[in-house]
């Protein structure tokens, strides 16, 4: 037994309490558990939910790491400096670190907080749904989200949404976007309109000056120490400048409007306002890429939602009533938050279809639906939420027309 | 296909850094050493975690190199993969399937069968499921019995007599809890000798005749009734008899290699099952080899040929793609080895008990196969064998077997005994960062490039038990038209109907066994499984 071991079952508290289920899910962490098969099968699988759920919080850093970036580049092209996307890298780093990092903590001091919570309360050790939970809920917020209303939404999410179903696995609505519709039906100024995808000003108004703190100042004076420049306090918002989102640009002037203001590189690779970490769709695809390629992900909910979302598209492109209709097919995939969506959400087994063809069926219902709130609804800019959280209640209902089509067949050749 | 999206995503990783690469080589300004630091830090962070990977490629790709493979026949198939084409050999119907994965452990017996000194052997009534606790036996403590002489029967159903698999002195009749009888032990003779059995013309003698033949002699035991894996009863009749003639699972000993020099009695016992159902005796072949398989394609047999991962193997799943069993239409399976005890009831006119049995894995100093008797001492068969500590016995393969002491017995109707490490120890981040290999059907980890390289497995769980969260893992283990994860939950939610329909009565718990390894939520499936048919057994 090494010397870490030995020290660490030497801190274990009495089981039991509060301080033991800790204890244990931090020892787990650290340590794979000694545990031996008995009964059943001798050897087993190296997999394991940790793994897992690991696995995913892996395959999104790079999303982490770009909407960090992002946040801060938004916040500089709106008040007009650095706009050139690598210049002021490390102004923009900084910058939006400042902002994620206090959305990341909050959200994970809250949601692991109610989960050790009824762990100990259960008696059971601490299980590891919210690691993908909690590390999806930065990414679908606005950066400018205040804490607290962070704070109810993650709450209500784990609490309503999953502790009192049963925990991990129990479930029917996904949790990130029960924490996200949460926000977006109690408080929706926070989560909708052109003025919250950009970070740290006042209002996106020309003139309204940008908002910096002791953060900003303490960084300031780390980068005088390097002798680089510093956020500079006086600036202000740039003329001609909106902050309005490619999709609300689209619904009012379709395609047009949108490429007036955006480039549709710039869309591809992500520099435009958004959820923290859904613009950069590369980077989302090297995340799925990664899900698919490991088998965590089913590339059939995938392949269903792009045909669904294709297919819709192509109809609404027909019909053609509004510009927004116009918009082609193949935009809309880049526009939004399609692929962040497709890849990240509505693949979270919990809560999709759990047979094949369900699978299918479930993917290809979501793109369809999620297509058109986005396009037809007007009070909705984006409708991948709404669409995944729709189908996620009827997930169930697919998966039992598939298991009795199956039980009929056995039954008939019986 | 794995090497296809590996490559894709490489391809897309360049694309993708490329143009950042080219911007950021343009940008300048006042914050460079910042930035120029981040990078450097971002850079090491990367090539340490592509060193941390390619170690553990190396590695393996080392062991690669030093293990022979030249004699797997499987080698060059690789096209095969892709199509649906019956090889030539195949004389019966051919299916391949899909599904299912081979765990390739250390420790595969060599192909040679040594005597083994069995001291004691024992009849064992907990290896028969769904028999009465406390059977009736019929002899006593010091009476000596011949080769096919009844021991005990179950009180229900007294006509079916389990019968000695060699001669010698009852030494002891031991029991468990509730004072059930757990074991009859049997001091086994220097000189075997038989109890006569009468000689009977498969040609001219009814089935009725046959059947009490049977019952009498002890043959009756070696049949399994599909659903439930039980004796069949004694008045029913099986709609088909099927044979599998390969096994899949995790070090499984060859069949056709057990059965050299032993054809004669093979087709005699075909005969003999031919006259017991209304439909047809069937053959289960490998079908996934270049060549045929040795020995069994020459039979006289419905013969049906299956090419895919375990459990290809298993009788069940062949049962579901040639005629699936319910409550009403059974079948009756056996081993190949029961096929030949059934034979020689005809060749030698005798009950013969021999056995041959594969002594495998990586705890086996010297993984062989050795001839001995049903139900035999596993200490006289591992004697020189466990040279190291914390080991686990298994009477069967890894996934179906069951966990033994050395002073216990083989369970009656076993062809292998496993012995692998324990694996009782705590390791530093073993679930992200494993520094030994570990079987998993998981692509997370860099064994899975490495198909054919047989590794090491211990008992270790890898993690602990939650609840059901992944989807469509059991699908992808089980090649059959069910649905193991509903499935599952019907049978703990007792839901009868649901049950039925989803085809409980097609599956054994060898057939589950796959898809419970490879849980990611560690859940007992064969337990399951195995409570949802006591349940549907008792229901009628």
């Amino acid at each position: 037994m090494s010397k870490l071991l030995e020290f660490v079952k030497k801190i274990e508290p009495k089981k039991g309490t509060l301080a033991h289920t800790l204890y244990d899910g931090f020892f787990t962490f650290l340590y794979s558990p000694d545990e031996v098969t008995h009964g059943g099968t001798h050897i087993k699988d190296g997999m394991d939910l940790k793994r897992t759920m690991v696995i995913v919080v892996i395959a999104m850093q790079l999303c982490y790491l770009f909407g960090t970036y992002n946040i801060g580049h938004q916040h500089f092209v709106a008040i007009g400096e650095h706009t050139s996307f690598l210049e002021g890298f490390y102004l923009k780093l900084f910058y939006g670190l400042g902002k994620l990092l206090p959305i990341f903590i909050v959200t994970h001091v809250v949601g692991l907080g109610i989960e050790f919570f009824y762990a100990w309360k259960k008696g059971h050790s601490i299980e590891e749904g919210f690691l993908v939970s909690g590390a999806l809920i930065p990414l679908i917020m606005p950066p400018d989200i205040p804490l607290w209303i962070l704070v109810l939404a993650v709450a209500f999410a784990v609490w309503i949404g999953k502790e009192a179903f049963g925990g991990t696995g129990m479930n029917i609505w996904n949790i990130a976007l029960l924490a996200r519709v949460f926000v977006f039906f109690a408080y929706p100024t926070t989560i909708s309109g052109d003025e919250v995808w950009v970070s740290g000003l006042e209002s996106t108004a020309v003139g309204s000056v940008a908002e910096y703190g002791l953060y900003h100042d303490a960084c300031n004076w780390l980068f005088g120490l390097f002798g680089a420049d510093g956020f500079n306090a006086a600036s202000s918002v740039v003329d001609g400048y909106t902050g309005a989102t490619p999709l609300s640009l689209a619904f009012q002037g379709g395609w047009e409007a949108v490429t007036q203001v955006y480039s549709e590189s710039q869309m591809w690779w992500g520099g435009i306002p958004g959820s923290i970490g859904e613009t950069s769709k590369p980077l989302i695809i090297i995340g799925g890429i990664i899900l698919i390629a490991v088998g965590i992900a089913s590339w059939r909910i995938m392949a269903g939602m792009l045909l669904g979302a294709v297919l819709c598209g192509m109809l609404l492109n027909a019909w053609g009533a509004t510009p927004f209709m116009e918009v082609s097919w193949v935009n809309h995939l880049y526009m939004g938050s399609f692929f962040f969506a497709m890849v990240f959400m509505a693949t979270d087994p919990v809560t999709a279809a759990s047979t094949n063809v369900g699978k299918w069926i479930y993917g290809f219902m979501i793109g369809m639906v999620g297509l058109i709130v986005r396009i037809l609804n007007p009070a909705y800019p984006e409708g991948w939420m709404l669409a995944i959280l729709f189908m996620n209640t009827f997930a169930p209902l697919v998966d039992h027309y598939v298991l009795e089509a199956n039980m009929k067949k056995r039954l008939k050749s019986a | 296909m794995h090497n296809f999206s590996l490559r894709g995503l490489l391809l897309f990783f360049l694309f993708a850094t490329a143009p950042t690469i080219s911007i950021m080589a343009q940008s300048s300004g006042s914050g460079k050493t910042v930035t120029v630091g981040l990078f450097i830090l971002l850079a090491l962070v990367f090539i340490s975690a592509v060193m941390l990977v390619s170690d553990n490629l190396l590695g393996l790709q080392a062991r690669k190199y030093g293990v022979d493979n030249l004699e797997d026949d499987k080698q060059g198939s690789f096209l095969s993969m892709f199509s649906d084409k019956a090889p030539d050999y195949v004389n019966g119907s051919y299916t391949r399937l899909k599904e299912g994965f081979d765990i390739k452990l250390k420790g595969e017996a060599r192909k040679e069968i040594r005597d083994v000194a069995v001291s004691t052997v024992a009849l064992q009534p907990t290896n028969f499921v769904g028999m009465s606790p406390i059977p009736k036996v019929v002899v006593e403590e010091g009476a000596e019995v011949l080769a096919g002489d009844p021991i005990f029967f179950d009180k229900k159903r007294p006509e079916i007599q389990y019968v000695s698999p060699v001669s010698g002195e009852i030494v002891s009749i031991n029991r468990g809890l509730k004072r059930a009888i757990t074991e009859v032990v049997i001091l086994v003779d220097g000189e075997q000798r038989y109890r006569e059995v009468p000689a009977i013309d498969l040609a001219t003698i009814s089935r009725e005749d046959l059947v009490t033949f049977l019952l009498e002699i002890g043959g009756w035991t070696l049949l399994r009734q599909r659903p439930y894996d039980i004796v069949p009863a004694v008045d029913s009749t099986p709609a088909n008899i099927f044979i599998s003639t390969f096994d899949t699972a995790p070090l499984a000993p060859d069949q056709g290699f057990i059965l050299q020099g032993q054809e004669e009695a093979f087709q005699k016992g075909i005969d003999l099952l031919a006259r017991l159902t209304e439909g047809e005796v069937h053959l289960g072949l490998d079908g996934s080899g270049e060549v045929a398989p040795a020995g069994f394609s020459e039979f006289s047999a419905t013969k049906h040929y299956f090419a895919g991962p375990h459990p290809a193997g298993n009788v069940g799943v062949q049962l579901h793609h040639v005629a699936p069993v319910n409550n009403v239409a059974t079948a009756w399976v056996l081993g190949v080895q029961d096929v030949i005890t059934l034979g020689k009831l005809l060749t030698e006119q005798r009950y013969d008990g021999q056995r041959i049995i594969a002594l495998t894995g990586d705890g086996m100093a010297d993984p062989h196969y050795v001839r001995t008797y049903q139900g035999a001492k596993l200490s006289d068969l591992l004697k020189d064998q466990m040279t190291q500590e914390g080991l686990r016995i298994i009477s069967g393969d890894v996934l179906a077997g069951e966990q033994k002491q050395a002073d216990q017995f083989l369970n009656f109707s076993a062809d292998q005994v496993t012995v692998i490490s324990e694996g009782n120890e705590h390791e530093l981040f073993g679930w992200l960062l494993p520094f030994k290999a570990r079987p998993s059907i998981s692509r997370s980890f860099p064994n899975f490039l490495f198909p054919d390289v047989p590794i090491s497995a211990t008992t270790n769980t890898h993690g602990e038990e939650r609840a059901f969260v992944v989807t469509g893992q059991y699908e992808s283990m089980l090649p059959m038209d069910v649905f193991p994860q509903h499935l599952m939950k019907a049978i703990l939610a007792n839901d009868f109907e649901r049950m039925e329909g989803l085809g409980i009565y097609e599956l054994s718990e060898e057939d589950v066994a796959l898809a419970e390894f490879a849980c990611t939520s560690k859940q007992p499936l064969q337990h399951i499984l195995r409570e949802g048919l006591n349940f549907m057994r008792e229901q009628g």
